[in-house]
């Protein structure tokens, strides 16, 4: 049962995929990276047990700040902002 | 018991990324996608690192997953907070059938 859920959440990621390849501005990729950041962890949670590996949670917390750092730099980016402002 | 519980609150999960994922495909603009995708995502994964938790119980995976919660709560709502800030400064426009635009008004 795990395991066919697992596979819905890796087919999601293809949406995100698609937003990321098609999207019309430069806003619409950054949502879809977003977005991929946040599917990656939940990956990472059904992994943890289905395979029973105890450190693929600390993979998924560890994920969750570098997305975080990721996204709030791309935005400064795109607001036209120095990174020391 | 808790294998059948943390199961169903995994597939709630995995029902509400679906639909967030949906709407980041469906939706015309960029601010349409944003919040659709962030608020069910968010929400949908957090349901899962609950069913994480409820199926390890108190140990320590279970306990670092209930960390994770918050963390990726308050991550994910800041993060999209920042970038709708920023994809406004930069100018994009809304999607043609939007017919309000609060923000500009707040602005003058």
């Amino acid at each position: 049962m795990l395991e066919i859920l697992l596979y819905i959440q890796i087919g999601l990621c293809a949406f995100c995929l698609y937003r990321i390849i098609r999207g019309p501005t430069v806003a619409d990729r950054m949502v879809g990276i977003d977005i991929f950041g946040v599917l990656v962890v939940g990956i990472c949670a059904i992994m943890a047990i289905t395979t029973d590996r105890m450190f693929l949670l600390d993979i998924g917390i560890a994920w969750v700040i570098l997305s975080f750092i990721g996204t709030l730099t791309l935005a400064k980016y795109l607001s036209g902002k120095k990174l020391n402002e | 018991m808790n294998d059948m519980a943390s199961t169903i609150i995994i597939t709630i999960g995995i029902a509400f990324n679906l639909l967030g994922c949906l709407g980041l495909i469906r939706f015309p603009d960029v601010y349409n996608r944003l919040q659709s995708a962030t608020k069910c995502v968010t929400l949908g994964t957090c349901s899962i690192l609950l069913g994480v938790f409820i199926h390890y119980g108190f140990v320590d995976v279970g306990v670092k997953a209930l960390i994770a919660i918050p963390l990726l709560f308050f991550a994910a709502t800041v993060g999209a907070h920042a970038l709708v800030r920023g994809s406004y400064i930069a100018g994009i426009k809304l999607g043609k059938k939007s017919v309000k635009d609060d923000y500009k008004e707040a602005e003058k």
